[in-house]
């Protein structure tokens, strides 16, 4: 294990790995990534994978924008030699009450405003893109052709290699154990393999944040909790884009292979660390996702597992410095879509700690928003 | 085994499949599944899991013993939604 680095990041799944690819690109010579388990071993490899645009919020729209456009070049900016599997075949997210549809229509004029070509359709227009759909309780739908999907293991795979081959560090089965803090400042992370000298550490360890947070003596306004998910057996191509409803509570996608892949989440969760299987969901989720799409009573569930949401107040991410520690940042509190923002991250954090100006303006998403209470709320998220 | 022997039917991988990403260092049996498929598909690693942690364990020297398989997900056999839901509303349980 090297002994001193200019940059050590804690976390080895997409936001990890997204930085550690973007501080090398720029040029810093020792970047070191500590994963405790393997490459998108946590949230990231448990996620469903979805990329969109369609959201209620400025930021949110800009910087999955900015990861959308990341991944439709990826494979060939990474240089990966595997398939990241991108698949671009729309989201539709349907609604289901009047306050939703209105929303719909607010969010489709953001978008529209900021270059994201989604439209409003009736119920008609979204059966034409998915025929099997259940219009029964149903109002409108929104749809966005440019969302999509890809692997999660690939794509944080390739950022990985990438970085490697740039000169990172990756130190997987490697457990962060402790950050040094002397007068304030940042001076070096111990771990299970040995201890690293460092004066920036960058907390990108998703639905372990705050543990992280905890060892810099920070309590981090974020928290965790789990999220279920289960895949179908491999069918026939049936099913183009992402079907997703926040008020049904879940999100439904055909990979390339073929199998189906959904998940909801549940309101009663409890906010800790657990990512057991729960019948609960099973019930749930089957009885909703064959009301909506009716077809799927018939096919066989194979798999069920878990990841953790790592929530913040306002359901977008925490990017930057923190006042109390000096050389501590913050890639954290995504609550469930730090897949699909993984590229921006990336850049927009190697930015950051590098005092350059960045791509897009992150102030906002400052951990002091909420010391401010400037705090701006996503109301798009399943 | 040769190369060409089929270690997962699902995924159609080879042996040679698996030892070209073990050599290029996903050393773990999650790592070589989720990088590849290997034990995702319908028979959910009965058939391949043995065959790969044989491979893993020729490779890197580590008995067969200390190898980890894998998390062994629910459900046990794969099941239609509509049983399923049936269950879940208070009908009978399917054969």
């Amino acid at each position: 294990m090297i002994r001193t680095a200019d940059v050590v990041i804690i976390g080895g799944g997409i936001s990890g790995c997204a930085i550690a690819y973007n501080l090398c690109k720029k040029g810093v010579k020792r970047v070191a990534v500590i994963e405790k388990g393997y490459i998108s071993s946590g949230a990231t490899g448990r996620c469903g994978a979805g990329i969109r645009q369609q959201w209620g919020t400025e930021m949110n729209c800009k910087i999955s924008k900015l990861s959308c456009e990341f991944f439709e070049s990826a494979q060939e900016e990474l240089q990966y030699e595997g398939d990241i599997e991108f698949k671009q075949g729309g989201y539709l997210i349907v609604s289901s009450t009047m306050k939703e549809h209105e929303q719909f229509k607010k969010n489709v004029e953001l978008q529209n405003r900021l270059g994201i070509q989604s439209k409003l359709l009736n119920l008609e227009e979204a059966k034409e893109i998915v025929p099997y759909l259940n219009t029964d309780g149903l109002i409108s739908a929104a749809f966005h052709q440019k969302d999509g999907h890809l692997n999660p293991f690939h794509a944080t795979q390739a950022f990985a290699n990438a970085a490697k081959r740039l000169g990172a560090e990756i130190y997987t089965f490697t457990e962060v154990t402790g950050i040094l803090v002397e007068n304030g400042k940042i001076k070096g992370v111990q771990t299970s393999k040995g201890d690293i000298s460092t004066n920036i550490v960058v907390n990108a360890a998703g639905g372990y944040s705050q543990l992280i947070g905890n060892m810099v003596g920070l309590d981090l306004p974020v928290y965790s909790e789990r999220h279920q998910i289960l895949v179908t057996e491999p069918v026939e191509p049936m099913l183009d884009p992402m079907v997703m409803s926040f008020s049904l509570n879940l999100y439904c996608q055909q990979v390339p292979h073929g199998s189906i892949i959904m998940g909801r989440g549940d309101e009663g969760e409890p906010r800790d660390l657990r990512i057991t299987s729960g019948w609960h969901f099973l019930e749930e989720m089957a009885k909703t996702i064959t009301k909506l799409l009716p077809p799927l009573e018939n096919v066989r569930l194979l798999r069920q597992w878990a990841g953790l949401y790592n929530m913040s107040p306002d359901r977008q991410p925490i990017y930057g410095s923190v006042d109390e520690v000096e050389g501590f940042y913050l890639a954290i509190g995504y609550s469930g879509h730090g897949f699909m923002f993984g590229p921006a991250t990336g850049l927009l954090m190697a930015e950051t700690i590098l005092g350059e100006e960045t791509t897009l303006p992150i102030d906002m998403l400052h951990i002091n928003r909420f010391k401010k209470g400037e705090l701006i709320f996503e109301p798009s998220v399943v | 085994m040769d190369d060409k022997s089929i270690v997962c039917r699902c995924s159609d991988l080879s042996v040679k499949d698996i030892r070209d990403l073990i050599a290029q260092g996903y050393t773990t049996f999650d790592e070589i599944k989720r990088i590849s498929r290997v034990g995702m598909g319908p028979c959910q690693g009965r058939t391949c899991t043995q065959l790969v942690l044989r491979e893993l364990s020729i490779a890197t020297g580590r008995p067969l013993a200390e190898l980890m398989p894998g998390t062994y997900r629910p459900p046990v056999k794969a099941i239609k939604l509509k049983a399923i839901c049936e269950c879940a509303q208070g009908g009978e349980a399917h054969d």
